[in-house]
């Protein structure tokens, strides 16, 4: 099958690691860093002077409240001394870290590649809401003193319009995601909760409320990938990735229908035609789609193609979502049970399913056996896509 | 590792404000400038393609699709369907608001609803609570309702809101 690129070397992951993700970490975004990237070196069996190159991951440089995260977060996350380069699109960076740690392999010019990924959220004060205020159009959209639950809340709302989706549907969502986090040692949010609980907590932005949202959240995840000729060495079950897909669609948010992500289509047709994946719903086994919001997460399989549009609400309510259903989704606990540390938290992401690939994920090991499984990000607003598909 | 810390706990912690003296003159450009001073007339332009036949609107000066330059001007109404509305109980720093904002996205007219790119606004839209709630606002066809001619400043806000009609 013909691939819109062209590949010079196989690349695989040898290792991962996280930090907690809590509100209000003690440790710097450095220390995060420096953490997670510790700990994927560890599980690889890799001392820093092995890596060739580094890649960064942040979000928003205003969640830290420093500029140039990139040279900012390098000592921590190994840099010094090393080709650095630093990736951001918005809420999309977490699996474009890994991306871009790929394509460094994959290109031939990096033998071994450190990613990591970190995001510090809470410093903001009083809240890291009004931080959000810069991203928007500033003359077309800043003067309505937007809150960036606005457009979700915009997105949501015209999801559930256009396919008759009801919020107690949607919930179901974060009841599935937080109950997966009691799996996963390093969940802030992970608790049983009922739909019950959802609709009757806060009202933030209508028909957004307290539950339907990830938490404010620091944190720092690393991975750490091999070409196909030295891997060997490092591991015996190296986790290959097969198919990487990113795309940005228009910023024209207000003139597109926010009842479908285009965007993750196309990076997720991109992703799957690299893979030689050609029935989505028959072939991935495992899925972490980004979830900051719990319908995001419906959006999002609906997007990935396990789900016809409008109908993954039916898919979840049937049980096929579910650890032991048949395509286990966000078995992690996902960014509403794990937490979201922006870029962090998308990188979390592709560190699950590398680990459920290995078949070291612990308590959050899916039921079946899993051969092939699939990483998401999305952010910016509402445009850009990232996917990457891993196999054993 | 873990920092449970409570709001009233934080006023011990040292807390550094800055206000940075950062002043921004936005530049409007070429497409954005005639779309503001229209809005002083009380009238919404668009540009549009003519390879592809999509009007921009908010307008722009190249199609992003075909990467030529857009052709002309079009004024479209200021008149539309609601696609989404939402209320906002917070504000943009996430202070409690006692009344609700409610905005959402207009597809302005003339266009199909099966565009999936449309002539589309973001904007205050007045309605109540329970009508974005029971989301009988959600494709209800709206007009602007704009401020007197002397009070318009070139400006999105020289529209109050959007109204039913």
């Amino acid at each position: 099958m013909k691939v819109n690129m062209y590949l010079n070397k196989r690349v695989a992951i040898v290792g991962a690691g996280l930090t907690l993700f809590r509100r209000r970490l003690l440790e710097t975004p450095q220390e995060i860093a420096w953490e997670a990237s510790r700990k994927a070196l560890d599980e690889a069996g890799l001392e820093l002077k092995d890596i060739d190159c580094i890649v960064i991951g942040s979000a928003p440089d205003a969640f830290d409240g420093v500029h140039l995260k990139g040279e900012y977060l390098s000592h921590g996350s190994g840099g010094i001394g090393k080709p650095v380069s630093r990736v951001y699109v918005g809420g999309a960076t977490g699996v474009m870290t890994a991306i871009a740690g790929w394509y460094h392999v994959a290109s031939g010019m990096c033998q071994k590649v450190l990613a990591v990924a970190e995001e510090k959220m809470s410093p903001a004060r009083p809240h890291p809401q009004s931080v959000f205020k810069y991203i928007w159009d500033p003359i077309l959209e800043k003067p309505l003193n937007p809150n960036l639950i606005w457009i979700f809340a915009m997105e949501m709302h015209r999801y559930m319009a256009k396919y008759g989706i009801k919020k107690e549907e949607i919930a179901l969502v974060s009841v599935k995601n937080k109950r997966n986090a009691m799996n996963n040692p390093y969940a802030q949010l992970g608790s049983n909760i009922t739909v019950d609980d959802v609709l009757n907590s806060e009202v933030l932005v209508w028909p957004v409320q307290l539950l339907d949202v990830s938490p404010v959240s620091d944190g720092g995840a690393a991975i750490v990938l091999a070409s196909e000729d030295v891997a060997r060495r490092y591991t015996d079950t190296p986790v290959w990735v097969e198919g990487v897909g990113w795309t940005l669609d228009n910023t024209e948010w207000p003139a597109r229908d926010l009842s479908y992500a285009r965007y993750v289509e196309f990076a997720a047709r991109m992703a799957y035609k690299m893979a030689g994946i050609e029935r989505p719903n028959k072939e991935i086994d495992v899925v972490e789609p980004y979830d900051p919001f719990d319908y995001k997460e419906l959006h999002h399989l609906e997007a990935l193609q396990l789900a016809k549009r409008g109908e993954a609400p039916t898919l979840l309510k049937e049980g096929i979502f579910d650890i032991d259903g048949d395509i286990p989704s966000s078995p992690s606990g996902g960014l509403l049970g794990v937490g979201n540390p922006i870029a962090a938290a998308g990188l979390m992401k592709v560190a699950s399913i590398y680990w459920q690939l290995k078949g070291t994920a612990g308590k959050m090991q899916v039921k079946k056996p899993v051969h092939t499984g699939v990483a998401q990000s999305w952010g910016d607003l509402m445009q850009a896509g990232t996917v990457i598909v891993l196999r054993n | 590792m873990v920092t449970p810390l409570k709001e009233n706990e934080l006023d011990k912690h040292v807390t550094i404000s800055y206000k940075p003296n950062a002043k921004y003159s936005y530049t409007a450009g070429q497409a954005q400038s005639k779309y503001l001073l229209g809005f002083k007339e009380g009238k919404i332009y668009g540009r549009r393609c003519n390879k592809c036949g999509k009007i921009y609107v908010p307008p722009k000066m190249y199609c992003d699709e075909c990467f030529r330059p857009t052709d002309e001007w079009v004024e479209v109404k200021d008149e539309g369907i609601v696609m989404t509305a939402v209320a906002s109980f917070i504000s943009w720093t996430r202070e409690r608001l006692e009344e609700p904002e409610i905005v959402g996205v207009i597809r302005l007219l003339p266009s199909d609803e099966r565009d999936f790119v449309y002539p589309g606004i973001f904007h205050r839209i007045c309605t109540s609570y329970e009508e974005v709630k029971n989301m009988s606002i959600i494709g209800k066809r709206v007009k602007a309702v704009w401020k007197s001619k002397e009070e318009r400043k070139s400006s999105i806000e020289d529209i109050q809101c959007f109204k039913v009609i």
